[in-house]
C-alpha cells in the first residue's frame, strides 16, 4: 500500500525523518518495501528502502510555484505558445511550451516552473532520462526556463500536459515545499489488514512515535428529504454479509475532482475518474472501508419507478453478472451478490456491475458501505481470478463497525465536492453485530512469554495508543475467566490482571497472546534482551536414518561420483520410456516391478511436472543427457524419495510407523532410493596414457561393492536379470538374502535412444535404500592380525564359459578354509590356446595361519585340494598344470 | 727398503686420485694390492732382508697395505655415490606438467549447506526430525491456524494432489512437521529441526522454484521465552556468519506463531552500505520465526498454559546463494556439472 507522507500528516504529526519513520514501521511489522522521494533529497549513507520509480530532487533555487500572467501565440509554430510566467522573483519570464492543456488568452493558472540549469527528467524521452535545462531557441524564440509536466518532475509518467496547481498555490514558494513528498510503500501482512488505510498506518505511527492520532470528523450536513422509504435492504445470509449501510445524495454535479484529491489518488496509485467515484476510492484509502456508488435513478428505473429493494443473496443456478471490467462472469454457488428485484448488481465486496454504475449524467447517488465475510470474499476472488482494491481489503477482514465510518465520511465529501443535498439518515441493516471482545491479560503472562519485565504502566500506554481500552489493574485478584491455568496461575495470583477491550477496527485480536504480540511490537523487539534457553534439554538422540544416508553420500563421493538433487515432479510418460518395448509398459523401473499408482498433481504448473516420480533413473538420465552436451564423461548419484499411492495391505517401514498419525493412510508412500549413473571413460582424460576405455558394467558394480563395503554389508549376491530397462546380458540384481535391493547394469540401447543419449554405454542402477540400510550390521569385532608370514600362490583355471565367476570364487574360498585368507581374481582370458567355449580365470591365493608359519608344502597341499574340488564340481582344468 | 715402501704408497695414492671408472680402478687394484701386485712383491722381498730391518719394514709394509686397501674402499664408495647421483640426475621430470587426475565426487551445494545447518543446530542441542512431503491440508494449513480461504494462504501457492478434493497436497513448508514432531514427542520437551523438500506452485524463474529445501526449528518447554528465541537465533547467526555479525529483528506475521518475527543479518556482501543483493537496504532476510501459537501447541497436544515454545524456518538455498553469490536459483536442480564442480 502506497502511503504519501503528506497524506499521513493529516492524521498524525511526524517529527522524525522519513527514513527513520520507515525503519520504525518496518521493525514493527509494517515493512516499508519502497520509499519514493518526490522532489525531496534522498538521504545517503544510511540504510534506506530503495525506489523502483525515478527520483529527482527539486533544487530550491530552481523549482518554483509560479503563475501564468499571459499566454501568447508562438509566432512560428501553431502547436507552441509563449507563456509569461511570474515566479515571484524579479521580472516575469517568457517560456515556450507545447502543453495542450493551456490556451492562448487564458491566464492566472498556477504552474510548476523551473529555471535554466535545473536537473530534471526529459519529458520527451521514451524512458527516464535526466537532463540539465539549457537555454535554447525553440522555433526562433529563445527560452531557458520551462513549465513542467509530471514526468519532468518524476511525479508520474504523465506528459500530456503541464501540471496545473490549485489557485491558492503560493507563487514564489520553492516547489519542494509545496509538492515535495515521500511515498512509503508498505507491505500489508494478513494480520495488519487494519493498516490497509492511511488512518490505519497513522495509528501505528502514533503508537510508535508517541504522538496523538487525529481522527477526521464524521459530521454530515444532511438537509435533504429522509432516506427512509427510498430504499429497502434485505440480507439473506447474515453470516456472509453481517452489515449493509446506505446513504443517499440528490442533485450532485459529476465533474473532475479538485487537484488535491486527484493528486493524492495518483500518489496512492489510483486513477482519478470523477468526483463521486474518486470519493469512494479516496475514503477507502483513507479509512480502509471500501464503498460502492450506485446511480440511484437507474435502480429506481429497474424497480419501475418505485423505491428499490437491495437484496444480498447467493446466486441462483446459472446466474451470471457483467462486472465493471467488462467481463461476464459465471457465478459459483458461494459468491455473495448485491442484487435488486431484477437481478445482480455487483459481486459483493469485490466489484460492481456495469449496469448501475455512476455515469457523467448521474444526479442522485446511492452510496453503499457494507461488511462481508473475509474468507468468502477471498474464495470468490480466487474462483473468479479477480483482484480489486476493495476485494484486497475485504478478503483480509474489515470490522463491520467501520462501514458507517466510511459511509458518513464519503457522503459528506460527495456533498462538498459535487454539491447536492444529502438525504437525512442512513439505512443500516446490521443483523450480525460482533460482540465486544474483552480480554483478561494477566501481567505475568507478558514476562512468561517475552522473557522481559515490562512495567504495567508501559503496557497500558502501549495498548491505549493502539486504541485498546484498558481498565485499571485489579491488584492481586486473578480473574475467574483467566485463560491461564496450572503452573502459571501461582504467578498470576501475585500480579495484577488487566481488562482489555478490543477496539472496533480490529478483527485479529481475541486472546492474551494477540495482546502480548502488540505489546512486544510497540515496545520494540530490539529492546527485548537476548537470553539462553535454560529449559530442560530433551534427550539427545542421533537420527540414524539420516546418518546412514550421509554416510552413503560420503562413500559415493569418495568413489568419484557427483551428488545431485533433481526434481521430484515428472511425467509418467517420461518414466515409461525406461521400458523399451510397449508390451512391457506395465513394468516399472528398478527395483519395484509392480505397477503403482502415480501421485498426480491436480494443478500442475507445466506439462513437464505433473506427477511425483517413482524412479530416480529417469531423472538421472535427463541430467546425464544435459551434461553430455558439455563433456563426454558423467558419473553421478542421487539419494532421494520416490512416491506412489498407498494401497490397503502395504506394509509400512519402521520409520513410517513411528510418525504415522490417524488419517495418514490416505497419503502416498515415500520411499528412499539411491540412483547411480555412469558414462564415458573410466579415467578422466589426461595427458598421460591412461585407461581411457569406456566404463562398463564392472565399473558400476565396483561402485556398488564399494558402497556395500563402506556400509559393512557382506554376503551380497549378484544375479543376472532380464529387466527390460537394461542391455540383455549386462545387468544384475543386487540381493541380500532373499530381498532384491536393486537392479543395475548397462542401459538398453533403445532406452538410451528414447532419452536422446549419444551412442555410448550408460550404466545405471537404482537401489532401495530403506531395504539396504535395514541390513547394515551393528559394529563388528576386530579380527586378530596374524604375526606369521603369508604364502602367495597363483592358480589359473580353465572353465566352461557358462560357469559364473562367483561360483568358482566360492568353491575356492570354501575349500581353502580358514587358512586361505584371500582369493583375488587377477586375470580373465579367452582365446588361444584356451579352447573355444572356455575361459581362463587366474587367481592369487594367499595362505596364512594365525598360530604358526605355513610351509610351502602346506600351501601346495591346500592348493591341490582346491584343484581337485573344482575339477570335480565344475570340470575346471588347471592352466599350464 | 723403507723409502721404497713409502714411495710405493705415495705413487699408489696419487694414481688412485683421478680414477673414476671401474676398469682403471680394477687395474690399479691389481697393480698395487693384487695377489701379484707391487705390495705383494715387496713383501716377498722381506725374507731377504737382514733380521734387524725386518721388523720395521714389515710394520711399514702392513701400514701401507691398510692405507691402500682403505683408499680403495673409499674410492669404490665414492664412485658408487657419484654413479648414483649421475643416474638420478639424468632425465629430470617436467614438474610443471599436470598431475594424474584423481576422480573426486562432490556434495551438491544444497546438501553441503544442509549439513552445515545440521551441524550448527546439532551443536546447539537440536535433533533432526524428518517428516513426509505429501501432506494433508489439515497438517499443512488448518492445524497451523490457516483455515481454508484464509488470506495468509496467498503466501503459500499450493500444488494439490489430484482426486483428493484438495485435502492432500505437496507441503508448502516444513511447518506441518511441527505438529508431527509434537504428536510424536509428546509429552517430552522438544528441540528439533525439521529439514526437507517443500513445493510451491510458482513459475520457475531465476528467483523462484517449484521445489526448495527448508529447515524448520521447534523448541517446546516449560520455560521458553521470546528472549530465548532472540538469543538462540543470534547464536545461530554468529555460528553461521561469524562472531561479529549484526542482526535485526522485525515484527512479521505467520499464522502459527505469535509474536512473529523476521531475523535480518547485516548484508554479508556490502556490510550494510547497500548493494543490489540486499536491495540497497543493508540487511538480508535470513529466517522467519516466532513463539508457537497457543492453538498450534494445543493441536500438538501441549497445554499452552504450561508449555511455551518457539519455531523458526529458513531457506538453506538462500543461505548458499548469499554465501556463493549464486544469482539464479535454477542452478540448484539443473545439476549442471560445471556448476556443481565449483563447490
Ligand atoms: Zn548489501
Amino acid at each position: 500500500m502506497k502511503v504519501p507522507l503528506s497524506w499521513l500528516r493529516e492524521f498524525v504529526d511526524i517529527t522524525i525523518p522519513a527514513h527513520e519513520l520507515a525503519e520504525k514501521l518496518s521493525v514493527a511489522g509494517l515493512e516499508v518495501e519502497q520509499m519514493q522521494y518526490i522532489g525531496l533529497p534522498r538521504p545517503h549513507g544510511i540504510k534506506n528502502a530503495p525506489s523502483d520509480a525515478p527520483e529527482v530532487e527539486w533544487a530550491r533555487d530552481k523549482f518554483f510555484v509560479a503563475q501564468i500572467l499571459e499566454i501568447k501565440p508562438h509566432p512560428n509554430a501553431d502547436r507552441l505558445t509563449l507563456a509569461i510566467v511570474d515566479y515571484g522573483k524579479g521580472e516575469p519570464i517568457q517560456v515556450v511550451t507545447g502543453a495542450p492543456n493551456i490556451k492562448v488568452s487564458e491566464r492566472g493558472m498556477k504552474v510548476a516552473f523551473v529555471l535554466e540549469g535545473a536537473r530534471l527528467y526529459d519529458g520527451h524521452a521514451t524512458g527516464w532520462e535526466l537532463m540539465t535545462l539549457k537555454r535554447a531557441k525553440i522555433r526562433g524564440i529563445e527560452s531557458g526556463s520551462m513549465v513542467c509536466s509530471e514526468k519532468e518532475l518524476a511525479i508520474s509518467a504523465e506528459h500530456e500536459g503541464i501540471i496545473l496547481l490549485p489557485d491558492d498555490a503560493p507563487v514564489g514558494a520553492p516547489l519542494a515545499d509545496y509538492l515535495g513528498d515521500v511515498i512509503l510503500d508498505v507491505k500489508i501482512n494478513p494480520n495488519m489488514a487494519r493498516c490497509a488505510s492511511i488512518i490505519g498506518v497513522a495509528r501505528e505511527v502514533a503508537a510508535l512515535t508517541g504522538k496523538k492520532l487525529k481522527m477526521p470528523t464524521l459530521n454530515v450536513l444532511a438537509r435533504g428529504a429522509a432516506i427512509a422509504g427510498q430504499l429497502e435492504i434485505v440480507i439473506e445470509n447474515p453470516e456472509l454479509n453481517p452489515r449493509f449501510t446506505a446513504a443517499l445524495i440528490r442533485g450532485v454535479e459529476i465533474k473532475p475532482s479538485p487537484f488535491w484529491i486527484q493528486h493524492r489518488l495518483k500518489l496512492a496509485g489510483v486513477r482519478a475518474i470523477n468526483n463521486i467515484v474518486d470519493v469512494t476510492n479516496y475514503v477507502m484509502l483513507e479509512t480502509g472501508q471500501p464503498l460502492h456508488a450506485f446511480d440511484y435513478d437507474k435502480l429506481v428505473g429497474r424497480a419501475q419507478g418505485s423505491a428499490p429493494t437491495i437484496i444480498t443473496r447467493l446466486p441462483k443456478p446459472g446466474e451470471t453478472i457483467e462486472t465493471l471490467d467488462g467481463v461476464k462472469r459465471q457465478l459459483d454457488p458461494f459468491t455473495i451478490l448485491v442484487c435488486d428485484a431484477r437481478g445482480a448488481l455487483s459481486l459483493g465486496g469485490v466489484m460492481g456491475g456495469a449496469e448501475s454504475e455512476v455515469s457523467a449524467q448521474s444526479k442522485n447517488i446511492l452510496l453503499e458501505a457494507a461488511a462481508w465475510n473475509y474468507l468468502n470474499i477471498r474464495r470468490t476472488m480466487q474462483a473468479q481470478h479477480l483482484a480489486s482494491e476493495a476485494g484486497f481489503r475485504f478478503s483480509r477482514g474489515i470490522h463491520p463497525a467501520q462501514a458507517i465510518v466510511g459511509l458518513k465520511r464519503a457522503i459528506e465529501m460527495m456533498r462538498q465536492l459535487g454539491g447536492g443535498e444529502i438525504a437525512r439518515g442512513v439505512i443500516d441493516e446490521y443483523p450480525r453485530k460482533p460482540k465486544k471482545i474483552v480480554i483478561d491479560l494477566p501481567v505475568a503472562e507478558v514476562k512468561r512469554l517475552l522473557g522481559v519485565e515490562i512495567p504495567v504502566k508501559e503496557i497500558v500506554r502501549i495498548l491505549e495508543s493502539l486504541e485498546f481500552q484498558v481498565s485499571s489493574p485489579k491488584s492481586h485478584v486473578p480473574s475467574s475467566k483467566s485463560k491461564v491455568r496450572g503452573r502459571s496461575t501461582s504467578l498470576a495470583t501475585r500480579h495484577p490482571s488487566l481488562h482489555i477491550t478490543v477496539p472496533d477496527h480490529r478483527l485479529d485480536v481475541d486472546g492474551a497472546d494477540d495482546l502480548i504480540e502488540e505489546i512486544a511490537r510497540v515496545y520494540g523487539y530490539a529492546r527485548i534482551p537476548i537470553s539462553r534457553m535454560n529449559d530442560e534439554l530433551p534427550p539427545q538422540r542421533a537420527n540414524v536414518e539420516l546418518d546412514q544416508e550421509e554416510l552413503a553420500r560420503d562413500i559415493l563421493i569418495d568413489a568419484g561420483l557427483q551428488d545431485v538433487v533433481s526434481y521430484a515432479l515428472t511425467t509418467p510418460e517420461r518414466e515409461a520410456m525406461l521400458i523399451p518395448f510397449d508390451e512391457r509398459a506395465t513394468t516399472r523401473a528398478a527395483p519395484t516391478n509392480a505397477a503403482r499408482d502415480y501421485v498426480r498433481i491436480e494443478n500442475p504448473i507445466s506439462a513437464e511436472r505433473v506427477a511425483m516420480r517413482q524412479s530416480l533413473t529417469a531423472s538421472l538420465l535427463e541430467l546425464v543427457g544435459a551434461n553430455l552436451r558439455y563433456r563426454p564423461r558423467v558419473n553421478m548419484f542421487e539419494i532421494g524419495l520416490v512416491y506412489w499411492g498407498r494401497r490397503k495391505g502395504d506394509a509400512l517401514l519402521l520409520r513410517e510407523l513411528a510418525s504415522e498419525l490417524p488419517g495418514d493412510d490416505a497419503l502416498p508412500l515415500e520411499r528412499r532410493r539411491l540412483g547411480i549413473a555412469l558414462t564415458g571413460a573410466r579415467d578422466e582424460s589426461a595427458w598421460q596414457k591412461n585407461d581411457s576405455a569406456p566404463q562398463d558394467f564392472y565399473d558400476l558394480k565396483g561402485v556398488v561393492e564399494t558402497l556395500l563395503a563402506g556400509l559393512r554389508i557382506q554376503n551380497a549376491a549378484f544375479t543376472p536379470t532380464g529387466h527390460p530397462s537394461f542391455h540383455p546380458g549386462r545387468a544384475a540384481e543386487l540381493k541380500l538374502g532373499e530381498a532384491v535391493i536393486g537392479v543395475f547394469g548397462e542401459l538398453h540401447p533403445v532406452v538410451r535412444e528414447k532419452f536422446d543419449l549419444p551412442a555410448q554405454a550408460v550404466l545405471v542402477g537404482e537401489f532401495d535404500l530403506d531395504a539396504l540400510f535395514a541390513r547394515v550390521p551393528p559394529a563388528q569385532p576386530l579380527r586378530a592380525l596374524s604375526r606369521f608370514p603369508a604364502i602367495a600362490q597363483d592358480l589359473a583355471l580353465i572353465v566352461d564359459e557358462n560357469i559364473a565367476a562367483e561360483r568358482v570364487h566360492a568353491l575356492i574360498a570354501q575349500t581353502g578354509g580358514a587358512l586361505l585368507q584371500r582369493v583375488a581374481l587377477f586375470d580373465l582370458y579367452r582365446g588361444e590356446p584356451i579352447p573355444r567355449g572356455k575361459k581362463s580365470l587366474a587367481y592369487q591365493l594367499t595362505f596364512q595361519a594365525d598360530d604358526r608359519t605355513l610351509s610351502d608344502a602346506d600351501a601346495s597341499k591346500l592348493r591341490e585340494k582346491i584343484v581337485q574340488r573344482v575339477r570335480k564340481e565344475i570340470g575346471a582344468e588347471v592352466r599350464g598344470g | 727398503m723403507l723409502d721404497q715402501l713409502n714411495q710405493l704408497r705415495d705413487n699408489a695414492l696419487q694414481e688412485l686420485e683421478p680414477i673414476w671408472d671401474s676398469a682403471p680402478l680394477e687395474a690399479w687394484r691389481v697393480k698395487y694390492i693384487g695377489r701379484k701386485g707391487a705390495l705383494a712383491q715387496a713383501m716377498e722381498q722381506l725374507g731377504a732382508l737382514p733380521k734387524a730391518e725386518r721388523g720395521a719394514v714389515g710394520k711399514l709394509a702392513n701400514e701401507v697395505k691398510t692405507a691402500l686397501e682403505s683408499a680403495f674402499a673409499a674410492k669404490t664408495g665414492q664412485m658408487q655415490q657419484r654413479a648414483l647421483s649421475e643416474s638420478l640426475e639424468s632425465e629430470p621430470l617436467d614438474v610443471t606438467l599436470p598431475g594424474r587426475p584423481r576422480a573426486r565426487g562432490r556434495l551438491h551445494p544444497a546438501t553441503a549447506v544442509m549439513r552445515e545447518i545440521y551441524r550448527i543446530w546439532g551443536d546447539m542441542g537440536f535433533q533432526i526430525f524428518r517428516t513426509r512431503e505429501v501432506e494433508t491440508d489439515e497438517m499443512n494449513f488448518q492445524l497451523l491456524n490457516i483455515p481454508r480461504f484464509h488470506p495468509a494462504r496467498d503466501n503459500w501457492s499450493t500444488f494439490y494432489i489430484a482426486d483428493s478434493d484438495q485435502r492432500v497436497l505437496l507441503r508448502t513448508h516444513t511447518s506441518p512437521g511441527q505438529i508431527r514432531a509434537m504428536r510424536a514427542l509428546h509429552p517430552n520437551p522438544i528441540r528439533v529441526i525439521l529439514p526437507g523438500m517443500c513445493y510451491r506452485y510458482e513459475q520457475i524463474t531465476a528467483r523462484s522454484e517449484i521445489q526448495f529445501y527448508q529447515v524448520e526449528g521447534l523448541a517446546v518447554g516449560h520455560n521458553i521465552t521470546f528472549a530465548d528465541l532472540k538469543g538462540t537465533l543470534t547464536e545461530f547467526a554468529r555460528r553461521l556468519y561469524g562472531e561479529n555479525i549484526q542482526t535485526r529483528f522485525r515484527a512479521d506475521h505467520f499464522p502459527f506463531t505469535e509474536p512473529s518475527m523476521e531475523m535480518d543479518v547485516e548484508c554479508i556482501i556490502c556490510h550494510g552500505a547497500g548493494c543490489p543483493v540486499c536491495k540497497q537496504t543493508g540487511w538480508l532476510e535470513i529466517l522467519g520465526s516466532g513463539m508457537v501459537h497457543p492453538d498450534v501447541l494445543r493441536n500438538g497436544g501441549y497445554d499452552p498454559a504450561e508449555w511455551s515454545g518457539f519455531a523458526f524456518g529458513m531457506g538453506p538455498q538462500r543461505i548458499a546463494m548469499l554465501k556463493h553469490r549464486i544469482d539464479d536459483i535454477r542452478y540448484f536442480w539443473g545439476n549442471d556439472l560445471r556448476f556443481l564442480e565449483q563447490f
